[in-house]
């Protein structure tokens, strides 16, 4: 509704210098003018032409400095707001979706633009009474772009409520435990995931699952936090018992989240063509999984460049030394907040 | 034994004129060199490729006297067609090191010549002309067999132009 | 008995077998080799960190520069992540283009292998006969997006540019020589005495090894595991077509190589069905926003690429950059086995189970 609203208020502003310069001006001198005062700000134009008399040349100079101070104004006014949209949108829900988020900071970078053509249509007017006219004018237009951006701040907000409310209940991200049903037809993969939580729970520990939660957009995958100190157990469960079968650890990633870091493993069932995501996180002043070696070895020099690039210690592997940088590295260079040492050789 | 141009009869005269050349034996050296060129093959990454494709059968490098060696001890060009990672630099000097001289390096890709599309890797090293010193340098993301080509030719003409002139055309 | 002392031995990472930088030290006791260390990461060239500074269309260069032999496929595997995570559509003509690039691309990589792995062994003149062949191929690349090596061809929602007049047929032609062609390699070196000697019984494992090292393409089907991701989990167009895929059952090297070889024939076959249902006309570009912007969330996808599964894992925070992107890279999943098979083996196998585990460097280190 708001993003209607908002849709509304720049389509308002944008009408009359857009029906201008799109829509063929009857006059070569209103040709001329809108032309001009956007590209003034570039380059001087070659001449004035015929219509325009010296003494508004004079004005417009002065005009054209205000004018765009109080684009620069609004821009920056709109920067802002698309920021604080956008952080709005990414602390509403760690799973707000990003759609709307971006939307709406698209819609505050083009509240400038609105502004600066509203003042360009603004100072149309003729000549003689411009001079007094620009400071209401500049008043008003800083009124317009102030609600600009407040629409925009409104729409953003609003847009990351309404993206953050679906986005958990889908449980694309991070949120929707298991337990609490999503209203939506259930996935495919519901049962799956019931069943191996159910299986760590009760043949792991009670607490093995810190959460579970289906990666719909990959493909309804299963995706299992798994508490840290029950990983070794679990991921023994995953392999060996008859019925999950996960024989074949595709892919082992770790993420640094800046508050926690994270390891991704991908064990897959070959046979019966189904896996899992499992997710085990750890703490990221002395980040440590248990290793996963001895029970796929395809984890080996997985941990290994884990432990190099992002400094996770995985006890239990059999050789975990660096492995993409040399020994004498200082340093995890995949960590967000690692500075090298050397900018230049 | 006598010489006696004098008595030289205008034949002989026309054939000695057309068969004998005269130059210094430096010339002669770097006609020599710069026809057998021997590069160390030296793939580092995907430059590595485009080189092997021009040591194939469509671009034949050996045409130019350019035959692939295996051993720095049996090369003299060394041919830097890749990334030059941080890891790889001291034992891409010792390489050098190890070739007999006179050596010759040629930058192959942009990565060898100024870091490339990796300069802002914390792994990578801007350039291997911060290692050894880099006579002929070939753009390219990677550079066409045919541009590797031009690039050897190019140092082939320096080689000789430096044996013509005594002069040297990059220090070293 | 004759004892022998034992000697370290540094193999690399300028060595011509070792398919780039890598290094191995041996311990050898004789000829036998009693250990082995590989050390990588001489090319290390820190692409997922440099990712995470740049938007996906950026990113796509420095996916053709990891497995710089088959570029396409790595185009595919990035492309294809960001597309699902966004639930993109792409038009046929486009995915019929892509699927086209990257059976050829395959034909182009495996005849890279092919020509390398028999320079390995000792056989010179597979070398130059396979490079002429894909030559053609980079010269129907050169045509197409006018790169021979590293194409940034593939974009989110499509591809770059459209067949130029004539391609088709071109590639019509190219496939049709090349059956003609693998008969002369199947001539000339499968059933040669030397290198039967060498590949045939060399760096044997069984499927369950395989599957726990994790292995994938020729290496885990070479076991007699029928496990290609074309069919196992069809992406883009594979379901359309018919092909067969090809397993062995000795899991050793000769295996290995007519995999590979049967793999090129499959490929051809894929391309003759692809290139007869090219459809006519169409967009090559899919409807795609103008910020490409995955929505919050993650995802891991993988496709089949000449040396195995290449997979794409992309933790996105709704911004235009990833904010994780990993690759699951096959060469560097398959080494892992290498130093389990070279013991007991002599030093001269040492080459051909590398050559046959067919790496790339770029892959490897990343």
């Amino acid at each position: 509704m708001s993003e209607e609203n908002k849709r509304d208020d720049r389509s308002a502003e944008n009408k009359p210098p857009e029906s201008e310069t799109s829509a063929q001006p009857p006059t070569e001198a209103g040709a001329e003018a809108p032309v001009e005062q956007t590209k003034e700000e570039v380059t001087e134009p070659p001449s004035e032409g015929d219509a325009p008399v010296p003494e508004r040349r004079k004005e417009t100079d002065e005009e054209k400095a205000a004018r765009r101070k109080a684009t620069l104004e609004a821009r920056e006014a709109a920067k802002a707001a698309a920021a604080l949209a956008a952080a709005e949108a990414a602390k509403g829900g760690s799973s707000a979706s990003a759609q709307p988020a971006g939307e709406s900071a698209q819609g505050a970078t083009e509240a400038p633009a609105a502004a600066a053509a509203g003042g360009s249509s603004a100072s149309e007017g003729d000549a003689p009474v411009r001079r007094k006219e620009t400071d209401e004018e500049k008043a008003a237009r800083r009124k317009a772009a102030l609600e600009a951006r407040e629409a925009a701040k409104a729409a953003a907000a609003q847009a990351a409520a309404q993206g953050g409310a679906p986005a958990g209940a889908a449980g694309v991200g991070e949120g929707a435990g298991a337990d609490a049903p999503p209203p939506k037809p259930p996935s495919p993969s519901q049962p799956r995931l019931d069943r191996v939580a159910a299986m760590l729970r009760e043949l792991v520990a009670e607490d093995a699952v810190e959460e579970a939660y289906i990666n719909e957009a990959n493909d309804h995958l299963p995706t299992l936090v798994i508490k840290n100190e029950r990983w070794g157990q679990a991921a023994r469960l995953l392999r060996d018992h008859a019925e999950l079968a996960c024989a074949y650890l595709r892919n082992v990633s770790g993420v640094d989240y800046e508050t926690h870091m994270e390891v991704v493993y991908y064990p897959w069932n070959m046979n019966a063509r189904e896996g899992y995501c499992i997710k085990v996180r750890t703490d990221r002043e002395s980040p440590s999984v248990a290793s996963v070696t001895p029970i796929w070895e395809t984890a080996n020099w997985n941990e290994r460049e884990i432990y190099d690039l992002l400094g996770v210690d995985f006890p239990g592997h059999p050789d975990l030394r660096r492995i993409m940088m040399p020994d004498d590295w200082v340093g995890h260079p995949l960590r967000k907040d690692y500075v090298p040492l050397d900018p230049e050789v | 034994m006598e010489l006696d141009l004098a008595n030289v009869s205008p034949e002989d005269r026309k054939e000695v004129e057309r068969n004998v050349f005269f130059g210094t034996i430096e010339q002669l050296k770097g006609w020599a060199r710069s026809n057998s060129l021997w590069p160390l093959t030296f793939g580092l990454a995907c430059c590595a490729i485009e080189m092997m494709a021009a040591g194939g059968a469509h671009y034949d490098l050996d045409r130019f006297g350019v035959m692939f060696r295996t051993s720095p001890r049996q090369a003299d060009v060394m041919i830097v067609s890749g990334t030059v990672t941080k890891k790889m630099a001291p034992l891409l000097k010792r390489l050098y090191d190890q070739m007999p001289e006179p050596k010759w390096v040629i930058a192959m890709g942009s990565c060898a010549t100024a870091g490339g599309p990796y300069v802002k890797s914390y792994s990578v090293v801007k350039g291997v002309d911060q290692i050894v010193p880099v006579d002929v340098y070939i753009p390219g993301c990677p550079p066409n067999p045919a541009a590797l080509i031009y690039g050897i030719n190019k140092l082939q003409a320096k080689i000789r132009y430096e044996a013509k002139t005594g002069k040297q055309v990059t220090s070293r | 008995m004759i004892r022998t002392e034992e000697l370290l031995l540094n193999v690399g990472p300028q060595h011509p077998s070792t398919h780039g930088v890598f290094r191995i030290i041996v311990k050898l006791d004789g000829e036998v080799i009693t250990e082995a260390t590989p050390v990588m990461g001489y090319l290390h060239r820190g692409t997922e960190k440099l990712a995470e500074n740049l938007n996906f269309t950026q990113i796509i260069p420095y996916t053709d520069r990891m497995d710089y032999v088959s570029a396409m496929t790595n185009n595919y595997v990035l492309c294809h992540a960001v597309e699902k995570m966004m639930g993109l559509e792409i038009p046929e003509r486009a995915e019929f283009l892509r699927l086209i690039v990257m059976e050829l691309q395959r034909v182009a990589s495996h005849l890279v292998w092919w020509g390398t792995y028999l320079l390995d062994i000792g056989a010179l003149s597979p070398f130059l006969y396979a490079f002429s062949d894909r030559e053609r191929v980079l010269g129907l690349f050169n045509e197409l997006c006018g790169a021979r090596l590293t194409y940034n061809y593939m974009r989110v929602g499509g591809v770059k540019w459209d067949a130029p007049e004539g391609w088709i047929d071109r590639v019509k032609t190219f496939v049709k020589d090349m059956h003609f062609r693998l008969d002369e390699y199947h001539n000339l070196v499968s059933g040669n005495e030397i290198f039967l000697s060498r590949v045939k019984g060399i760096g044997k494992y069984d499927a369950e090894t395989a599957i726990s090292y994790g292995l994938s393409g020729a290496n885990l089907r070479c076991t007699g595991v029928q496990w290609d991701l074309r069919k196992a989990e069809p992406y883009s167009l594979y379901d359309r077509f018919q092909f067969d895929v090809p397993v062995g059952k000795n899991g050793d090297c000769y295996d290995r190589y007519l995999i590979r070889i049967a793999e090129l024939e499959q490929s051809l076959r894929i391309l003759e069905q692809a290139l007869e249902q090219f459809p006519g006309d169409g967009d090559t570009m899919g409807k795609v926003p103008r910020a490409i912007r995955p929505p919050a969330g993650e995802i891991y996808v993988r496709i089949e690429s000449p040396r195995g599964e290449i997979g794409c894992h992309i933790v996105s925070k709704g911004k235009a950059e990833p904010y994780r992107l990993k690759f699951r890279r096959p060469s560097f999943v398959n080494l892992q086995i290498l130093p389990k098979l070279l013991v007991g083996e002599s030093m001269t196998n040492l080459v051909t189970i590398l050559g046959g585990i067919d790496i790339v460097l770029g892959e490897v280190d990343c």
